[in-house]
């Protein structure tokens, strides 16, 4: 197989583009789907403060390296979730891509320790509040990046959201017909209200595969064991069914993903009526302050449950 | 040659010459949600395998939000 844009070998196959690159051509075509989707989302500038959500995992740290490549003034957020080896040996990553890539760059790693402000590492406190772990693990990172992004002055905040990361939740959000999650599953949500970032996800262009041959091409080190909490997670299963869609029927997840992006666009102004909404339901947390629909926030309710439990 | 797998890591002999798309095949594993690694390299679907190579297959599925 040759590539399709400069004859000499490939190295991976892309069937929905019905094209084959080399590293070289690859890399660019990576760059000009990212470079895209920051355009026409209108996710940020050069001169914005970008903070990145980096787990170690491929998609977080090619994120990383994309942005900073591309010029862009993108620093990194690291959740130590306290889950044993599995998050030293993240954390390892990210700090030596840190070290390689992001300093020379003049870029910057922050980290929160969940033990350290929350008392006890991910796995115990989902015990102690009787939740799903990775539930448990989602409402402790939403919140502590969209902190981190706000008492930081961060213009925006990013995450490796990937192709299939939003064909496999746009595929749970239909099957249960939740319209409420419908609404905010954009790759660029707007900082509402006060007290809330600007959220956005450049790599929902790319799918998962493309973004591991990114990060095995460019020699970025990053972990490959499945995150020991996510085994059975539905999540996991829409993305198998999806993938052997995808196997018979090449570019049906973006045909899935970006169709619904279009109707999304057509329908109505939808982030302009997402704020409208945002604005009118939601208000300061009273314990810590953060927006929230309810009187107080599910990140300091959790904390409470997990308080009470901790102390019986 | 030596195939290295994960998730649970382990690692399969396999007769070689083999073109990656049979390997994966043959092993009951979807092209989109793997990548091939020969000793340092990306292989595409069409390369021949040997039984000399030192072959990865990277499972590139993350998920659990």
């Amino acid at each position: 197989m040759n590539c399709t844009k400069c004859k000499t070998k490939a190295a991976i196959g892309i069937p929905r583009h019905n094209a084959a690159f080399c590293k070289g051509c690859f890399t660019q075509f990576v760059h000009d789907q990212v470079a895209r989707a920051i355009k026409s989302q209108k996710m940020f500038g050069k001169d914005d403060r970008i903070l990145v959500a980096v787990s170690g995992g491929k998609d977080s740290l090619a994120l990383w390296d994309i942005l900073l490549k591309l010029g862009y003034r993108a620093d990194a957020l690291y959740v130590n979730l306290g889950i044993g080896t599995y998050s030293e040996e993240s954390y390892r990553k990210v700090a030596k891509f840190a070290e390689r890539v992001a300093t020379p760059h003049g870029a910057k790693l922050l980290t929160h320790t969940v033990e350290e402000e929350e008392g006890a590492g991910i796995k115990e406190l989902a015990q102690l509040i009787h939740r799903p772990t990775c539930s448990t693990c989602g409402t402790i990172k939403r919140y502590q990046f969209n902190r981190a992004a706000v008492e930081h002055d961060y213009d925006v905040m990013a995450t490796g959201h990937n192709l299939d990361d939003e064909a496999a939740r746009l595929l749970g959000n239909v099957l249960h017909w939740q319209d409420e999650y419908l609404d905010k599953q954009g790759p660029s949500l707007p900082a509402s209200v006060e007290g809330f970032a600007k959220k956005v996800k450049p790599l929902y262009r790319l799918s998962e595969r493309e973004l591991a041959a990114y990060a095995v091409l460019n020699r970025i080190d990053y972990i490959v064991e499945e995150c020991p909490m996510a085994k059975g997670a539905r999540t996991l299963v829409y993305k198998e069914v999806l993938n052997r869609l995808e196997t018979e029927s090449p570019g049906t997840k973006q045909s899935f993903y970006w169709g619904f992006l279009e109707k999304q666009n057509k329908r109505t102004s939808a982030p302009t009526t997402m704020m409208e909404k945002d604005q009118s339901t939601l208000h300061p947390c009273a314990t810590c302050g953060q927006p929230t629909t309810a009187e107080v926030c599910s990140y300091c309710k959790m904390m409470a449950r997990a308080k009470t439990a901790a102390s019986h | 040659m030596q195939v290295q797998l994960s998730h649970p890591a382990r690692t399969v002999d396999v007769k070689g010459p083999k073109r990656v798309k049979e390997l994966l095949r043959d092993l009951n594993l979807i092209v989109e949600a793997h990548l091939v690694i020969k000793g340092d390299d990306l292989v595409t679907e069409d390369e021949m395998l040997y039984d000399q190579d030192q072959v990865e297959i990277r499972p590139v599925i993350s998920g659990g939000m």
